[in-house]
């Protein structure tokens, strides 16, 4: 059973539009830019897509069908697990494909983060959030840093983990952020100017929180072996969703500090078939430095409480143990809602880094965390 | 009052209803399964533990400890420019559920996991009370 997904199913085209902050472009047209360069990256043509899955907020996929004039979709679906849904689509991606009912699925995210919609507004118009809305709003819990914040505050205080930790997550993000032309940040980040950033909600500094960014992401998943044909595959070993317990609310849960990775992390190693020393590169959703900590703790990189350790010393730099977000990440590239993860692990496992490439890259990983808690994680392997 | 009032508003449901009416009245006022006895926050309409649909409402203590918090420096909605820096406070009750709400008249030196509080009441608009805490005297 767990078995399911290992290899049916492989990425074979990846798009992406210039990030920026203000792009000339509405949500549909970066949706459709990123998904036309997918489906050409991939050797295919648009009418060859059978699957749709747009992101959960905004433009739908009869919109992107219309765009492309697409006129075989067999499927569509949304995965609405904020920042985890890219990764969760993947899942759902794999899993029509192993069905049988699809060929090639596209998976695009397009947004006007910076442009349209800033994150407060955003929040109150989600569904996800309709308990928060009634009875945290009021009170003067508006965004996520001040939802988010709290299990940060609670993970300083029982593990010791500190602002340096977080420092070095911030400038590691940002130093891998100067090797990639697509990232939005080019200024060069210190620990001191980390440290003097202006605090947003204790204890998250400015340069502990993500972007708000302009650009679209897509790539396209494809049955195992029609991607054996393709020029640069990246097979899907292990993919896997998971739901913290009291998913709509934060502060109702057992465990604040254990999110939803922390079930979907298992599963998704044990499909795969790897271990985590088999990981040369790992793509690690980082709305805040914080998050980062805990997702590694709740991948099962280190035990609970020691994921602050783990980050330093250079272990997550680019020539270090477990390079991560070897693109900037959402600190420092672009906040494309993690579909630009996806997007950089691909272009790492095909050996297309640039001067971020991690050195033999053959496998690695990719999360999504969003909606409070819920997390995704997809294991690749280079070629088909 | 109510038209210089920017700050977000709940709107209550069938569920959470008696909640808001509670507070009215000054109480928090709590669900417990009418079968198990289980107690459960934020309001809704079945019983986790054991899946009952029958409810009681009981008024709850107002006391517990700070479970954690955050001290919100930049205002993310236009009704509470002016009103930064505030604590934003997780309190878990003595009921064993927790409440979002703001710690007052605190200082910020003085938290810690375990802080022993209780409520207080502020009343936003003619029609709602909030529940807030203040350090336990």
């Amino acid at each position: 059973m767990t078995e399911s997904l290992n290899g049916k199913a492989a990425i074979i085209g990846i798009g992406e539009t210039e990030y920026s902050r203000g792009a000339d472009k509405s949500s549909i047209g970066l949706m459709l830019e990123a998904s036309l360069k997918a489906i050409l990256d991939a050797g295919l043509k648009p009418n060859d897509i059978d699957g749709v899955i747009p992101y959960s907020l905004g433009p739908v996929a009869e919109e992107v069908m219309t765009g492309l004039n697409l006129t075989d979709v067999r499927y569509s679906a949304q995965t609405p697990l904020g920042g985890a849904s890219p990764v969760a689509a993947l899942q759902s991606a794999a899993a029509v494909i192993a069905a049988g009912v699809c060929r090639n699925v596209l998976v695009v995210l397009g947004r006007r983060g910076a442009s349209e919609s800033r994150v407060a507004s955003r929040i109150a118009a989600m569904p996800q959030f309709r308990q928060i809305s009634e009875f945290e709003n009021p009170i003067g819990a508006i965004a996520p840093a001040q939802l988010y914040a709290p299990m940060a505050r609670r993970h300083m205080e029982l593990y010791g983990t500190n602002e340096d930790q977080f420092a070095e997550i911030a400038v590691t993000m940002r130093d891998h952020a100067l090797l990639n032309d697509n990232a939005i940040m080019k200024k060069p980040l210190t620990v001191e100017e980390h440290h003097a950033s202006r605090m947003i909600s204790d204890p998250f500094r400015l340069f502990d929180c993500c972007l708000e960014s302009d650009g679209g992401t897509a790539v396209v998943v494809s049955a195992a072996d029609r991607a054996k044909d393709t020029r640069a595959p990246v097979t899907i070993l292990g993919v896997a969703e998971g739901h913290p317990d009291s998913p709509s609310t934060i502060t109702q849960r057992p465990d604040l500090m254990t999110l939803g990775l922390a079930k979907a992390a298992p599963r998704a190693f044990e499909m795969a078939g790897v271990k985590h020393a088999d990981i040369d590169v790992a793509q690690i959703y980082d709305c805040f430095t914080y998050m980062v900590i805990c997702e590694l703790e709740d991948l099962g990189f280190c035990e609970k409480g020691e994921g602050g350790a783990f980050v330093e010393g250079g272990r997550i730099r680019l020539g270090g143990e477990l390079p991560i977000n070897t693109h900037g990440g959402l600190l420092s590239q672009a906040h494309i809602a993690g579909m630009n993860h996806v997007y950089e692990l691909v272009r790492q496992l095909r050996g297309e880094g640039g001067p971020a490439q991690v050195e033999d890259a053959e496998i690695g990983l990719v999360t999504g965390y969003g909606d409070l808690g819920d997390g995704s994680v997809a294991i690749m392997q280079k070629g088909a | 009052m109510d038209e210089a009032y920017l700050k977000p508003l709940p709107e209550p449901s069938i569920d959470s209803q008696p909640y808001w009416d509670g507070l009215k009245e000054r109480r928090v006022m709590l669900q417990q399964c009418a079968d198990c006895g289980a107690v459960r926050h934020y309001p809704r309409p079945m019983c986790g533990e054991c899946h009952s649909m029958n409810v009681d409402w009981v008024e709850a203590s107002g006391r517990g400890v700070l479970y954690s918090w955050t001290v919100a420096h930049h205002p993310f909605h236009i009704g509470f420019r002016g009103e930064t820096p505030y604590i934003l406070a997780l309190v878990q009750l003595d009921e064993g559920v927790r409440i979002q709400s703001q710690l007052l008249d605190a200082n910020v030196e003085e938290l810690k996991l375990g802080l022993a509080v209780e409520v207080v009441f502020g009343q936003a608009t003619e029609d709602v009370v909030l529940p807030y805490f203040r350090v336990a005297k």
